[in-house]
């Protein structure tokens, strides 16, 4: 078991270097293409898509903030999505709120979310591993029973409904799809942070070997804590604007198991762990989901391809697409340098035709060069 | 007071089906070291082929179980075979079960497909008129819930006997105690995996039959039966067997007493005795120390 991981985290640092390079400029066209999306396509159809998209980019880069960099599998974030969906609901209806002033609201689902996660974390991060995960469906499925029957609260079976809103309806899906995006955008950056950090050191040093961790004096109750509430505050908020655009939450969908692990999933498909991957997953899984949801007239049909997708994800792409494409371009890098000579002199003698192309678009020059032989050694 | 004892001699009725399915699931995670969260829709599809056994074929669900205990126990295998052996390495314990939810995904919309949401029940001849009761404590009881009891004791006893009087039990006992020492003494670890994962899933058969003939149930019973295998099995402590048993017990009952006064709340007790009881003793009350290493 230690050969492949080490292999993994050599090839993740091979990664993490080269997209270093590129990163600045690779990820301002990310954010412009994101900003300018409602304002090309204009057609409501697509703008639909965009805020789901955005609504699991941002739920699936929080869960990312605690369980892939922690190792700790939570399916229990559901708890937080339906709590932030059903806080807003039930602040809207209260308070009378109405059009925009909604989504002042935001800010307070996601401390209710952080709230919320304190005791929830001091139980379930007791545990590791397997019973961990059983805890946080436990707690789940505790949250779902409550929307179910504190009735006079949560509306019981019928849930909570939105008020309507007199948006234009060109531009209806704009203004939840640029609060979506900037949680996701927060929540992304939040994620870059916590990597590049010490505390997120600390954190993988906690997925690796906790004991050993604890033994290197990380106070770690303190660090899994802080990343599960860290990480409940944008689900929360991201739960609100699903709300408010959906217009209503149930027990069963702001509950939703499958929300669980469909955020798992993306953060699988796209590589556990890495700030880009749980976007990437995101990106890819949930417009597919929609796609299929439409065209797909029996919901059965549409979980038995759902189920399939999911089995071919994880059996093919065990370790998610940004690792493994590390990995390639690791190996690839290798080869060529087999082929040049022993490793130490083909270093400066490759730095020309291929590897400029792909460093391109971000700065030219030979620090990927340089971070696959770091990664290498 | 009656309805005391009927809450009671249904929990313990009750408490061994569900002490059969749990005892499956943690034979599963002893030898396998994974949760397989399909559990609870593998007992929804016994239940559903006992169902369409009996309905299409007229065959008494008892002698039905001749049939749905081998094709669950070979479905087990081929689940075992086709994707849990191919998962390892670090994230083995989270891609486990997301394979088991996806498998569980498949399982429930192709019921759904098959037999719609409506809810049914496994008609038996041991339910159906008076003289098919026998009178208890003051209340009547359908012989069903006797057979089903005698079938989960028999069948647990079963498994105990496979497990210390077997060879075969034996090397599940010691797969279960260090998977690499019964590699290592010649122990084919792959084959017993694949032959627990059966057992394991073909215990679901009897558990579904009496599940299915004691409840109605549709494809989306899954969710509910699973979330309660999951709190018997971690509060028994994950791996021990005798103490899947008794918190099944102690849980069934515990929700049949709280029924009797709060209905809407009494599932809520398996997971507020789960969170309590893990508070004070992380491991569960049979469980072992949770090993150091990944």
């Amino acid at each position: 078991m230690t050969a492949p991981s080490s292999g993994a985290t050599a090839a993740g640092r091979a990664w993490h270097v080269a997209w270093r390079a590129w990163r600045p400029a690779g990820s301002l066209v990310v954010l412009v293409a994101a900003i300018l999306f409602p304002l090309v396509f204009t057609n409501p159809a697509v703008t639909n898509y965009g805020v789901f998209t955005l609504v699991f980019v941002a739920a699936a880069s929080a869960w990312n903030i605690f369980s892939g960099y922690s190792g700790y599998i939570s399916l229990g974030h559901a708890v937080f999505f339906g709590s932030g969906a059903y806080f807003v609901g039930i602040a809207t209806k209260d308070w009378h709120y109405t059009g925009s002033k909604v989504f002042a609201l935001l800010p307070l689902a996601g401390l209710l979310g952080a709230i919320l996660a304190v005791p929830f974390g001091l139980v379930a991060l007791r545990v590791r591993r397997h019973t961990f995960v059983v805890i946080t469906i436990a707690v789940f499925f505790i949250f779902q029973l409550m929307a179910y029957n504190l009735q006079s609260i949560t509306g019981g079976t019928s849930g909570l409904l939105a008020p309507t809103i007199n948006y234009a309806a060109a531009t209806y899906n704009n203004p939840f799809y640029y609060a979506a995006f900037a949680i996701a955008a927060g929540t992304i950056a939040l994620s870059w942070l916590i990597r590049r950090s010490r505390f997120g050191l600390q954190l993988r040093a906690i997925r690796d070997d906790e004991d050993r961790a604890r033994g290197l004096g990380v106070r770690a109750e303190r660090v899994k804590l802080s990343a599960f509430v860290i990480s409940a505050v944008p689900v929360a908020m991201i739960g609100g604007v699903w709300w408010y655009y959906t217009t209503l939450v149930d027990p069963s969908s702001g509950f939703d198991p499958l929300f669980d692990v469909a955020i798992a999933l993306m953060a699988f498909l796209g590589g556990l762990g890495t700030v880009a991957g749980p976007v990437l997953g995101a990106l890819i899984i949930e417009p597919a989901e929609l796609y299929f949801q439409q065209q797909v007239s029996s919901g059965y049909i549409f979980l038995i391809l759902y189920g399939a997708l999911f089995l071919v994800v994880i059996l093919v792409l065990p370790r998610g697409v940004i690792p493994t494409a590390a990995e390639l371009i690791t190996k690839w890098n290798a080869r060529r340098k087999n082929g040049g000579g022993p490793p130490g002199q083909a270093l400066p003698a490759s730095a020309p035709s291929p590897e400029v192309d792909l460093s391109a678009d971000g700065s030219k020059g030979s620090s990927p060069q340089a971070s696959t032989a770091r990664g290498l050694a | 007071m009656a309805t005391f004892l009927r809450a009671v001699t249904d929990g313990i009725l009750g408490g061994a089906v569900y002490a059969l399915m749990a005892a499956g699931l943690t034979l599963i995670f002893g030898v396998l070291d994974i949760i397989n969260i399909a559990q609870g829709i593998l007992v929804v599809l016994a239940a559903y082929l006992s169902y369409a056994l009996s309905v299409h074929l007229h065959l008494n669900p008892l002698l039905g179980l001749l049939i749905t205990v081998p094709v669950m126990f070979v479905l087990g295998v081929i689940i075992q075979w086709a994707f849990i052996r191919r998962l390892r390495g670090r994230e083995r314990t989270a891609m486990s079960l997301l394979v088991c939810y996806a498998v569980a995904v498949i399982i429930e919309g192709a019921l759904y497909a098959k037999f719609g949401s409506t809810d049914v029940s496994i008609p038996t001849p041991y339910a159906n008129s008076s003289k098919d009761q026998v009178h208890l404590f003051g209340f009547y009881l359908p012989y069903i819930y006797l057979i089903g009891f005698g079938l989960a004791v028999v069948a647990i006893a079963g498994i105990y006997l496979m497990l210390y009087r077997t060879k075969f039990g034996r090397s599940i006992r010691a797969t279960t105690q260090d998977a690499v020492a019964a590699r290592l003494i010649g122990i084919n670890v792959n084959r017993v995996a694949a032959i627990t994962f059966g057992i394991g899933v073909a215990v679901t058969a009897a558990g579904g039959m009496v599940f299915g003939a004691t409840n109605t149930f549709n494809p989306d019973s899954g969710y509910d039966l699973i979330s309660r295998l999951l709190s018997i099995v971690i509060l028994g402590g994950l791996g021990s067997i005798g103490g899947a048993l008794v918190a099944a017990m102690f849980m069934v009952t515990a929700e049949e007493i709280v029924n009797i006064w709060q209905p809407t709340w009494a599932t809520v007790v398996y997971y507020a005795v789960l969170v309590i009881v893990l508070l004070v003793r992380p491991t569960g009350l049979f469980g072992k120390q949770e090993a150091r290493a990944q």
